[in-house]
């Protein structure tokens, strides 16, 4: 039986904006997926370590506090590091929509504002994750 | 046959027949039912003298003003904040000469959570919330050219509020200003922090204790300066229902009502210097009769419970902000309707202060642009809508005094329910409630019930899930400039330098002291702050003192 997907919902840096990520945990697991939730204030560090040690298929990341740039090119280069590219990373929060190019870049496959619906984020990393096979 | 009961039968059934309504439930925002018709028979108890009164008067139901805003509107406060202290400085002075009323201060993410612009955590952050302030040199530079005998100045700060008060009445002092002539207010609610914003550094019991020590310093030095603003408004926007809000925010005012008592400060003298902050959201009439209900309930606990006798006691005074929670990123400058709305609420509910979000929040900080509109939303409302020149004009609504009494018979359930779990106690049950994390599972399961509601299409947003556009307008937004945090730790550093580091390591022992001995520290705060200690050193002390607070996960 395919196991179901594991994602890791992380707060990182300092703002306690933790309604959404709450939210969109909260709808994953009851779209059967296994989520494990951080807490808040972690460093990109904690973040990539907690993804590893919980060997999770998407890691999704929710900054409302407009250090998305920095803590975002932190997480892709430590995620390169550890040869996580069978990882999905997504973010969620306060992003301007010229950051959005940029952000794809580094590597964050899907970005969601306000206003996104929880089924469409599902969608999404039901998706990306069957798209990348894991090793 | 009442003429009610004929009206149902002959008139209303039959047409119902024909016509059948738009949907089976209409509820508010906060998921609470709404009947199709209000009459007399719904507030058949209600008792003009008793509920409701003359303004001015207890239990204040229809303000706390006995001429409200036909003496003198309400404070406009927007609140500002990004870069360094030099760009907040200049947009103080630009809303000063817009005709603003008073000032509002936004910190970045380092400075609200007790670290300096230096520390690793910091990076990427640095002024990019709000203005970055490291040392008292940043507040010399944030308030140069604002007398501080001539403004109102607020501070949405919590656990570092013992350092940036400190920081204010020096610059008070340096510019010879008496410290009872300081008026404006700090945040200070650390209880709401633990509960909904999650901004910590040191556990709830220690943190309500120094929030003790301002009350004590602060009614005897600066008793003209509000020393703290008990918030619902991050209840509400973490997802909290209306009823929620109200309750939570009560509560949390009563525990530090409860705390102070027991360090032996008498209620008449700390009291009329607690002011409270709350959220204005979309379903217009439910907040009305929330800030109706907030006053009642205040006074009657104040006299009946606490046993207050200054009617300055008595009185709750609040500052509204429209709910941030309700901008949406799409089609934004609909949120300019949303945000007028929402102010009126505000107005008509009696609002002593008023922050009116602007358009283009969803997307980013606001623009100069969008911070002069929302300003004018307010103008608008003020001079030229007439709903300024009675008071309280809505009262005597068969629906706004029947929701009224309702959303404070629901509020006062959740309180006694907090009593419960404090065996008496409310300090204690909010104590409770916070480590059993009873409050942030309510205010979970609401925020999820709506998001559901939402994409049920149960709750219509225009522009996200009803009359959905393509292609988004484009606005300008607001960038701060990442060289802002070179910049920031550059001056720490020089002041580092050029400061007496003697005397700086001399204060911070005293107040590590002071700290451990429970002795009042805000003295020994002042003294380190004008010796140019920083925020990270100070809050640094205080968690050496108290240990360090991290917040269990759950969802």
């Amino acid at each position: 039986m395919e196991r179901p997907i594991r994602v890791l919902m992380a707060k990182a840096g300092l703002d306690g904006h933790d309604r959404g990520v709450k939210v969109v945990a909260r709808a994953l697991r009851d779209a059967g997926m296994e989520v494990i939730y951080t807490g808040l204030h972690n460093t990109p560090e904690q973040v990539v370590k907690t993804a590893l040690q919980e060997d999770v298929d998407v890691i999704g990341v929710s900054i409302l506090s407009g250090a998305h740039l920095v803590i975002f090119r932190k997480i892709t280069e430590l995620m390169k590091q550890y040869g996580m590219d069978d990882v999905v990373l997504v973010g969620g929060g306060i992003i301007p929509d010229e950051d959005k190019p940029l952000l794809e870049q580094m590597g964050v496959k899907g970005l969601f504002g306000p206003g996104t619906s929880t089924q469409e984020i599902i969608e999404f990393i039901t998706r990306e994750v069957r798209r990348v096979p894991r090793r | 046959m009442t003429a009610k009961e004929r009206w149902e039968q002959e008139i209303l059934q039959p047409f119902l027949h024909k016509a059948p309504e738009r949907k089976q439930r209409f509820i508010t925002v906060s998921n609470e039912e709404i009947k199709r018709l209000y009459t007399p028979d719904d507030i058949q108890d209600l008792d003009y003298e008793r509920d409701l009164g003359y303004p001015g008067l207890f239990p204040y139901t229809r303000g706390v003003y006995p001429t409200m805003y036909r003496g003198r509107l309400w404070t406009m406060r927007q609140f500002a904040g990004f870069g360094g202290p030099e760009e907040t400085n200049r947009r103080f002075k630009y809303l000063l000469a817009e005709g603003q009323t008073g000032l509002s201060t936004a910190f970045d993410m380092p400075t609200l959570m007790g670290l300096d612009s230096d520390h690793p955590l910091a990076d990427g952050e640095v002024g990019v919330e709000g203005v970055a302030v490291d040392t008292l040199r940043d507040f010399e530079i944030l308030f140069d050219g604002i007398p501080l005998d001539q403004v109102t100045t607020s501070f949405t700060i919590n656990p570092s509020a013992p350092v940036i008060y400190a920081m204010y009445i020096a610059i008070g002092d340096a510019q010879g200003v008496p410290r009872e002539q300081l008026r404006g207010t700090i945040q200070n609610d650390m209880l709401k922090e633990f509960i909904a914003q999650k901004e910590w550094v040191i556990p709830p019991r220690p943190s309500v204790d120094l929030i003790v020590d301002i009350f004590e310093f602060g009614t005897k030095e600066t008793p003209n300066f509000n020393l703290i603003s008990i918030s619902g408004y991050h209840i509400r926007e973490a997802g909290s229902t209306a009823i929620q809000e109200l309750a939570f925010t009560l509560a949390d005012g009563m525990a530090y009502v409860e705390a102070a008592l027991k360090r032996g400060l008498d209620i008449d003298v700390f009291a009329p210097q607690l002011s409270f902050f709350f959220n204005s959201h979309n379903s217009f009439f439910e907040e009305i009769a929330k800030f109706r209900a907030a006053r009642r309930i205040w006074a009657r606990v104040m006299r009946d419970r606490y046993g207050a006798k200054n009617p300055e006691s008595w009185k709750l005074r609040f500052h509204t902000q429209t709910a941030g929670c309700s901008l949406t990123e799409q089609q934004p400058l609909n949120n300019i309707i949303r945000v007028t709305i929402q102010a009126l609420a505000a107005v008509l509910g009696g609002t002593q202060s008023l922050h009116t979000n602007s358009y283009d929040e969803a997307l980013a900080l606001p623009s100069e642009e969008a911070v002069r509109i929302a300003l004018r939303t307010q103008q608008i409302i003020a001079y030229e809508s007439g709903v300024a020149d009675t008071i309280d004009p809505l009262a005597g609504s068969y629906f706004v005094e029947a929701l009224t009494n309702e959303t404070e018979r629901k509020a006062l359930e959740y309180i006694e329910k907090i009593e419960q779990m404090g065996h008496g106690s409310i300090l204690e049950g909010v104590f409770a409630g916070i480590e059993n994390g009873f409050f942030q599972r309510e205010i979970a399961q609401a925020a999820y019930e709506y998001q559901k509601q939402v994409e049920s299409g149960e709750q219509v947003i225009v522009g996200v899930n009803k009359y959905v556009m393509p292609q988004d307008e484009q606005v300008n937004i607001l960038r701060v400039d990442p060289e802002v945090q070179r910049r920031q730790i550059e001056r720490l550093k020089r002041v580092r330098a050029e400061r007496d580091n003697r005397a700086v390591e001399r204060a911070l022992e005293r107040l590590e002291q002071a700290a451990r001995k429970r002795e009042n520290t805000m003295p020994y705060i002042v003294e380190a702050v004008k010796a140019y200690a920083s925020v990270g050193e100070i809050m640094e002390v205080l968690k050496k003192v108290h240990g360090a607070y991290r917040e269990p996960a759950m969802v």
